[in-house]
């Protein structure tokens, strides 16, 4: 009995070792983003050097003169996270000691498809070893949700604002990980937060393969979706459940798996949750916009062969 | 050593703030059905989340109540109550 106690009393003592992304951050209650970059700190393991782009994620984990980081983390620009990344591998390979730490280099949704797209393909190109996580938000949260590359189609944003003309936002979601695949390098998937199994093994397998790995994880917002904080896996999990946001893993440019829909829901249901899309159910003629999201959904569903 | 302008050396520190000031409602956890499924502890945002052995909680220095623990609990083992001063 006594020694059985201190079994249970060692492995609680173990249950409280702390993320690499220390708690006392500043992002809102619930937050995505936050939930995704701890996930993959925690599998990514101590021994990584880390850059990060402008957004959120630099603003709510580096307030001066706290850091939340608990390895060595480098913010400079928003365009340039990938190529200060490429800077650190060289100098590490230059070292001879490349073999001590693996290299991260991070951004969000607007620093990868928006500002930082030229460094990012620069960093492809040159076929450095690091693996790239888009923390995918669907606009520029932390400057008020502004619209990016990567916000889907009709979403309001303060940018592309709904009302008497106007639906919202007019384009539709940049297809970063074919962009990325495109350039011929070895590792791309997506990932979301509803997920994170998946997203420990993919983060695991990004890292044992060398050369440059693009990882984009979708991450809700409940500032800018206008959702209940409580809701963030929830929404996470519909957008998947949708169609409207697939997962699935490309090695060397070959679809290699996919995440199947276990139970199909309409686009309705994550829609409604989420307070950028409520004119969508509002407007005269909505359900029109609708029909058009859902036929986006279902050819999603198609071309990844997600059923 | 001075160190240069920018900078912080304490990795971390981010603890020094408690964001628990922020919260308005917290997680009680019953500990009556929980199976260690551990999800609670996976999707905090804050990894604040502690415990082991069916014996779950939740460091209320910075937990922000946000209640997804709540709601992602499959046996519904945790409650988020009102916090009253």
């Amino acid at each position: 009995m006594a020694k059985n106690e201190v079994t249970i009393e060692k492995k609680e003592k173990e249950e409280i070792v702390e993320s690499l992304l220390t708690p006392g951050h500043k992002a809102c209650t619930g937050c995505g983003l936050a939930l995704a970059a701890r996930t993959v700190m925690n599998t990514a393991g101590k021994d990584i050097i880390v850059t990060a782009a402008t957004g959120c994620l630099e603003v709510f984990s580096t307030s001066y003169p706290h850091s939340a980081w608990k390895m060595p983390w480098i913010h400079s620009l928003f365009e340039n996270s990938a190529a200060v990344a490429a800077g650190i591998e060289v100098a590490l390979k230059a070292l001879g000691r490349e073999k001590e730490a693996k290299i991260i280099a991070q951004g969000g949704d607007g620093a990868t498809a928006d500002i930082g797209i030229g460094c990012l393909s620069g960093m492809f190109e040159r076929g450095h070893n690091i693996l790239y996580v888009c923390y995918d938000n669907e606009a520029y949260m932390n400057t008020g949700v502004q619209r990016s590359g990567l916000t889907p189609f009709e979403a309001w944003t303060s940018t592309s604002p709904s009302g008497k003309v106007s639906w919202g936002n007019p384009t539709e979601k940049k297809n970063m990980p074919a962009i990325a695949a495109a350039h011929g390098i070895p590792y791309v998937a997506t990932a979301s937060v509803a997920y994170l199994k998946d997203l420990e093994k993919k983060v695991k397998k990004a890292l044992e393969i060398v050369g440059p790995k693009y990882l984009q994880i979708h991450a809700p917002c409940p500032l800018g979706w206008a959702h209940e904080p409580y809701d963030t896996i929830k929404v996470a999990k519909l957008a998947v459940q949708t169609g409207l946001i697939p997962i699935y893993e490309m090695e060397n440019g070959v679809i290699t798996s996919v995440r199947k829909i276990t139970k199909k829901a309409p686009v309705e249901e994550y829609l409604k949750l989420q307070g950028r899309f409520k004119h969508l159910f509002k407007k005269p003629g909505f359900e029109k916009e609708l029909e058009r999201i859902q036929a986006m959904a279902d050819a999603t569903i198609k071309k990844f062969n997600l059923m | 050593m001075t160190k240069p302008e920018g900078t912080v050396s304490k990795p971390g520190s981010s603890k020094e703030y408690k964001t628990g000031a922020w919260r308005t409602k917290r997680p009680i956890f019953k500990q009556e059905k929980c199976n260690d499924c551990r999800i609670c502890v996976a999707v905090c945002p804050d990894g604040v989340i502690f415990g082991a052995n069916k014996k779950y909680w939740a460091d209320l220095d910075y937990c922000k109540g946000c209640g997804i623990c709540v709601e992602e609990c499959p046996l519904k083992d945790i409650e988020l109550i009102v916090e009253v001063k």
